[in-house]
């Protein structure tokens, strides 16, 4: 049987990744109780010897993708991302913050992006979190990583490193 | 030798491959430049990713986080646990460990006798332990007549340590006993174990950080605990909590 205190060991992570995917802090929170409030009360479905930190990251992405249907913000991602897509060579974005460039990558390729670089999932994990072939995760690694490096391209290497141990 | 595909310069980049895998990429790497690239630039992301956010794993938890508890359902270790440990044992136990009071429960020099009795012995190559794992039920039998009380050997291979084995220390009032597990990286872990002469006692989790190492400890009845690891402290407190179980099924 797990325990509240199973669970209480991955609330620091937790907020680390809800905070990179959500943006501020607040809103991260938010998504953290409610993904809380979820694995409280769903304890009965996890499977004893399964992963906990999978099981509750998978409860996350599931809360997570509920609020932005909720807030419509996936079309909105998708209309974002068509954007880019069509945003002409001459006009590179000059996003010099990583938490913006984040923001402006889609949902689910940032998603990945968090899982795998913040959280170190193995593929495989991030694959069981967010439901997905590891095919799908690896697509999306590999196209969100891109757009990061266009996101932030226009920074100077070393600028981004100041800004970014401040 | 078949193909380097985009999706092996991703695993490289995470150090997702095996050995002999992560060899054959470098070699691939070493003589294309533009793969070479990449994987700096997604390395480099990663590591920018963790510098932003990392901090967030030392902020307190917020109040409101700790009071979520499982109010609707019915939790027969939860009720144990919070009868045994009191109420600071519920998802609250973890917002500062370090600062609960030990007025109740006197646990003397444990986290730091543990720390030093790991530093001593964790790095050792050719005799980490006295008694091996391959004499698990011998290696128990001798610890708890030694100690005076019968011993519970944690299993921790989910959490992806195995048992080395175990030995025999000298503590403050008596004979410790020492338990050792080591990850498939040659990570290592001990659970200090030792009798106290007190009244027996009860204390929530508490932390101490020794130097570079992390020590979980806490009292159950006549034993003190103490797990320590030079590893950080979130995740040795994911093992902590599935030793604690253990002992307290």
């Amino acid at each position: 049987m797990m325990d509240s205190a199973d669970i209480a060991a991955h609330i620091p992570r937790l907020r680390r990744y809800a905070r990179a995917l959500a943006g501020d802090s607040h809103r991260a929170d938010d998504l953290v109780q409610d993904t809380l409030e979820r694995a409280l009360t769903k304890s009965h479905l996890w499977r004893r010897g399964s992963d906990l930190r999978a099981w509750m990251f998978a409860i996350m992405h599931n809360v997570f993708i509920n609020q932005l249907k909720a807030r419509r913000e996936l079309a909105l991602d998708e209309a974002a991302e068509a954007a880019l897509e069509s945003a002409p060579q001459s006009d590179p974005l000059q996003l010099r913050d990583l938490a913006a460039a984040l923001a402006r990558l889609p949902a689910e390729q940032r998603e990945v992006l968090l899982l795998v670089g913040l959280e170190q999932f193995s593929y495989a994990e991030a694959s069981q979190a967010l439901n997905v072939p590891i095919g799908t995760v690896m697509s999306r690694l590999s196209r969100g990583r891109e757009r990061l490096r266009t996101l932030m391209s226009g920074a100077p290497a070393a600028t981004m490193n100041f800004k970014l141990v401040r | 030798m078949s193909k380097i595909t985009q999706a092996d310069l991703h695993a490289y980049a995470d150090a997702q491959l095996d050995e002999a895998h992560r060899l054959r990429v470098e070699a691939h790497i070493a003589h294309d430049a533009e793969a070479a690239e990449n994987v700096r630039v997604w390395r480099e992301q990663n590591q920018a990713l963790r510098a932003l956010y990392n901090p967030i794993l030392n902020e307190p938890v917020p109040q409101r986080l700790l009071a979520v508890r499982a109010s609707r359902i019915r939790w027969p270790y939860y009720a144990i646990a919070a009868g045994a440990m009191g109420l600071s044992f519920g998802l609250g136990w973890m917002a500062h460990p370090q600062q609960q009071s030990g007025r109740a429960v006197d646990t003397g020099a444990l986290p730091r006798r543990a720390a030093v009795a790991y530093a001593v012995y964790a790095p050792e190559v050719r005799h980490p332990v006295e008694v091996g794992a391959e004499q698990q039920d011998h290696l128990v039998k001798w610890l708890s007549k030694r100690l005076g009380h019968q011993l519970k050997l944690p299993q921790l291979a989910q959490q992806g340590f195995d048992l080395v084995g175990g030995r025999l220390l000298p503590g403050g009032k008596g004979p410790v006993a020492q338990f050792m597990y080591q990850d498939p990286k040659g990570q290592r872990i001990t659970l200090y174990v030792s009798r106290r002469d007190a009244e027996p006692g009860e204390t929530a989790f508490r932390f101490s950080q020794e130097e570079k190492i992390a020590v979980f400890y806490w009292i159950d009845g006549k034993l003190g605990y103490a797990l320590s690891a030079e590893m950080d402290r979130a995740r040795l407190l994911t093992v902590a909590t599935a030793v604690y179980r253990q002992l307290n099924p």
